[in-house]
């Protein structure tokens, strides 16, 4: 103890500071060593990635990696075209979030202004648990049930006359039905996001607008919405970048075809799916094949990292502090 | 039962007019009985006790405990003379005619003219803006403060510029009727002050209602001044009701009940 304070009945207060303290320090190193071990390991795959990246461009130029139309890096004629993989990811991606949007912020909006407290008490927990479904029940999902589905609606469209033609054939693997159901995927993580944005926007708020003769629709959409845009916005950011990491389902319905465009009918194959194949297949650790699934990965790592920087800022700049 | 005494000569014109109101949330009674009247263009101030039921009240004159699920009014209550709670009359409509003002200030997350052109939008005001925005303000005596951050965010500004802010807001829309709950609890003296000002400048056009526990600035604000008290029933609940209903002088310095002298003198409970 630095001070001794004078003390009136030192007889009776005898806490034991010295165990007590050495108790907290066993503690503390423990949390410590947890912290540490986490952020290590995230270090570590970062450190990995930017290693075999640079190894990979000692090997093919940056230029060309950019600007490349053809992605064939198993093939006698190697092609780096990055940009064949990041539209096909761009292309799943962008279905499943036009699909989960709207889906996934009506349901948001219903359930925190529409329904009562009791279903929103019993619907609240069956989203998130939703979101828990593993990604292979999804993929396959995709493949054996959404594929033929659109299949045989095509096949109907396309008895119509006039517009029978411009109906296109729609293949067994395709971005279409990889999308969608990816959109449905992450449907419950914008919701489910999204809902507590919303239903944390303070009453005092929604009675304001009531109060100035607003009807239920003006306040929610004119109010309550904008108030929760921020909140909104990043459970949106988030599940675009679950979408463009998601592996189980693109591969299994997508198909393995790297093809550039934007065609969602035909096989393409996004940059999960290549790696994937790749870390399938028997590449020998070390040749140019290997380097590039870290190549593929450190694109993948810099896009979510800019989209999750973006919803950060976008948070901060447009966050409401009600307090 | 109680006595309510009313000086009849003061009771111009009644805007509104409680007969008899009884609120319940649930299945608990929480005020009974109430019978005013709210006369034209004069400063009315609810005071007692918390929990008494004034707030109730006045939530029911625009209809806001509409919005609580739990809450049901029995009893009659008339605007110029027609029942608020017909099935023919619309609670949205009749929220434009009777605004209200809140404990805390409720600013909306938009730019200040926006949080005044709200209103005007939403009730199909087809003037001009520019122009509303500009005299709601001065009303509400805050255009000089912000004439020049018309753009910034209504939550920028300091609590008692927030409060003057919805009532300028809620003058936008060119109520009759003023319903303020507590509007300076949360504001320093100074910012009181300014708002009492405000409503006495305000009272030249519109009906005010304003519930308050500053005993000086129902004194000092009201024309007319409720008293409500609560008393418990055998079940344990606290029941509100209307103690007196007189001049504010009348009040303040001569009761007939006891429990109003007891309360604005300051020796309640
Ligand atoms: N939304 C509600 N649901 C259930 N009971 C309520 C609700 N609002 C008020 N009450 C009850 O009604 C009674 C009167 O409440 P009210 O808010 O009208 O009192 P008040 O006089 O305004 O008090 P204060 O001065 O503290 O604001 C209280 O017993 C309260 O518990
Ligand atoms: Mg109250």
């Amino acid at each position: 103890m630095a001070v001794d304070l004078p003390s009136a009945n030192s007889a009776l207060w005898q806490p034991n500071r010295k165990r007590s303290k050495r108790v907290q320090f066993i503690v503390k190193s423990i949390f410590a060593l947890f912290a540490i071990v986490s952020i290590a390991t995230t270090a570590g795959i970062v450190l990995t990635l930017i290693y075999e990246t640079i190894a990979f461009f000692g090997e093919v130029s940056i230029i060309d990696y950019l600007t490349d139309t053809k992605w064939t890096p198993l093939f006698q004629s190697q092609k780096f075209g990055i940009i064949v993989l990041i539209s096909a990811t761009f292309l799943t991606s962008g279905i499943a979030i036009i699909v989960a949007l709207p889906l996934g912020l009506l349901s948001a909006i219903c359930l925190s202004e529409y329904a009562s407290p009791e279903v929103r008490k019993v619907l609240k927990p069956i989203l998130e648990i939703l979101a828990g479904v593993p990604s292979v029940v999804y993929g396959y999902f995709a493949l054996l049930f959404v594929t033929p589905l659109l299949q045989s609606l095509f096949a109907w469209f396309a008895t119509f006359p006039v517009i029978g033609l411009a109906v296109p054939e729609l293949e067994g693997f395709n971005a279409l039905s990889a999308g969608i159901v990816l959109g449905i995927m992450i449907t419950p993580l914008v919701a489910s996001l999204s809902e507590d944005a919303i239903y944390s926007v303070p009453q005092s708020l929604r009675d304001g607008s009531y109060a100035l003769g607003a009807t239920k629709r003006e306040t929610v959409t004119r109010v309550v919405l904008p108030a929760a845009l921020s909140g909104i916005v990043s459970s949106v950011i988030l599940a675009i970048s679950r979408a463009i990491g998601e592996t189980m389902t693109v591969t299994l319905a997508a198909g393995q075809n790297p093809r550039l465009g934007l065609n969602p009918f035909v096989p393409v194959m996004t940059m999960t799916a290549f790696i994937v194949q790749v870390s399938l297949g028997d590449t020998p650790a070390g040749s140019l094949a290997y380097k590039t699934i870290y190549a593929v990965g450190m694109t993948l790592f810099l896009l979510t990292l800019v989209l999750n920087l973006f919803s950060f800022w976008f948070v901060r700049r447009f966050r409401e502090k009600y307090e | 039962m109680t006595q309510v005494s009313s000086s009849t000569e003061l009771v111009t014109e009644a805007v509104l007019r409680a007969q008899g109101v009884k609120v319940y949330y649930g299945t608990n009674l929480a005020v009974r009985d109430v019978t005013l009247d709210i006369p034209f263009n004069k400063v009315v101030a609810f005071i007692g006790p918390s929990g008494c039921g004034k707030s109730t009240i006045l939530r029911c004159f625009n209809r806001m405990n509409d919005l609580v699920a739990s809450a049901r009014v029995e009893g009659k209550i008339t605007f110029h003379g027609r029942d608020l709670y017909a099935s023919n009359i619309d609670p949205v409509e009749t929220r434009r005619r009777i605004g209200m003002v809140f404990q805390k200030p409720n600013p909306f997350p938009k730019s200040i003219f926006e949080n005044i052109a709200f209103g005007a939008r939403i009730n199909g005001y087809k003037g001009d803006m520019n122009e509303l925005v500009e005299d709601s303000l001065r009303r509400a005596a805050l255009w000089d403060e912000v004439k020049d951050q018309l753009q910034e965010s209504g939550l920028a500004l300091s609590g008692g510029q927030q409060q003057r802010l919805c009532i300028a807001r809620a003058i936008a829309i060119a109520p009759e009727v003023i319903l303020m709950d507590e509007p300076c609890s949360a504001l320093d003296p100074i910012s009181t002050l300014k708002v009492e000002e405000l409503i006495q400048e305000l009272k030249q056009q519109y009906t005010i209602v304003i519930v308050t526990h500053n005993m000086q600035q129902a004194s000092r604000v009201s024309d007319l001044t409720a008293f409500y008290n609560a008393e418990a029933t055998e079940g344990g609940n606290k029941v509100g009701y209307l103690v007196e209903y007189d001049r504010t002088e009348v009040i303040f310095q001569n009761p007939t009940q006891q429990a109003t002298q007891e309360y604005v003198s300051g020796r309640f409970g």
